[in-house]
């Protein structure tokens, strides 16, 4: 087992159980910071999978923004189910079946697939995958329009939630 | 190195607690919660099928980048919706927001 290997098994096994204690902690506030723990062992992830550009961009507005955004809303909610009564609704153990049943249908999905012991390939010398993206994403041979698109779709978004929000119609 | 079944397998299970989350909890913003782990999960699965196939193309983390952007909107609607609804009825479980139930 090379260092590689046992870095992949100890971040997974911090994300997963990270996450498990975001779908299953009673207080929201710590749900929300187990969410952030999570998705700094999915950045190291991309790390390892060496796409550094996202695992900046995860660290940066997963972390950042997104997280941080769901703290506030946690903290502007807060009022009526702060610790008492069931956090999980009466048919949470079909949930629990359910995403069960996902995992191992997945798992023998993939186990049946030939090219899952594939490895990777070496990254090609002098090949800068942050300039290649940053090429990618504003050519016109490329992937110009939906980067545009998802701009405006980011614009209508953060309007429609500002006059969702803001507004007060009584 | 690792193979790509680690990584499959990992995103997998990652997919499946937030699945879990989304099925099992009361709280609306709990729900959030989970869609956004089951968002990582799919970009952790298109990080890795970019490095283990062609790493010249970059199409997979394009379409990573594109996820991350529609999980910021779908993050700012959803919280926003949140706290209309508990501003008018002062309630964040989602048994209980039944407006459009006929």
């Amino acid at each position: 087992m090379t260092g590689e290997q046992i870095i992949f098994i100890l971040t997974a096994l911090f994300t997963l159980g990270s996450g498990f204690m975001v779908v299953t902690s009673r207080n929201l506030i710590h749900a929300a910071l187990w969410l952030v723990s999570a998705l700094f062992g999915v950045a190291v992830t991309y790390a390892l999978l060496s796409a550094a550009f996202l695992a900046v961009v995860q660290v940066v507005v997963y972390i950042g923004a997104i997280a941080i955004l769901f703290i506030f809303a946690v903290m502007l909610t807060r009022k009526d189910m702060r610790d008492q009564g069931p956090q999980m609704n009466s048919n949470w153990w079909f949930g629990a079946l359910l995403s069960v049943l996902v995992f191992v249908g997945l798992f023998f999905l993939l186990q049946g697939w030939n090219g899952l012991s594939r490895t990777a390939s070496e990254i090609p010398a002098g090949f800068d995958a942050i300039s290649e993206l940053g090429d990618a994403l504003i050519s016109p041979d490329a992937y110009v329009l939906p980067f545009e698109v998802a701009s405006v779709l980011l614009v209508a978004a953060l309007i429609g939630a500002v006059y969702v929000a803001a507004f007060n119609r009584k | 190195m690792v193979p790509l079944s680690w990584y499959l397998i990992f995103a997998a299970a990652l997919f499946s607690i937030g699945l879990f989350g989304v099925l099992s909890r009361r709280n609306a913003v709990a729900i959030l919660l989970g869609i956004e782990l089951m968002l990582n999960s799919v970009n952790i699965n298109l990080a890795a099928f970019w490095r283990y196939g062609d790493v010249l193309q970059m199409t997979g983390q394009v379409f990573a980048i594109i996820v991350f952007a529609v999980a910021a909107a779908e993050v700012a609607v959803g919280l926003a919706l949140v706290i209309s609804v508990y501003r008018r009825r002062n309630t964040v479980v989602a048994d209980e927001i039944n407006m459009m139930k006929w």
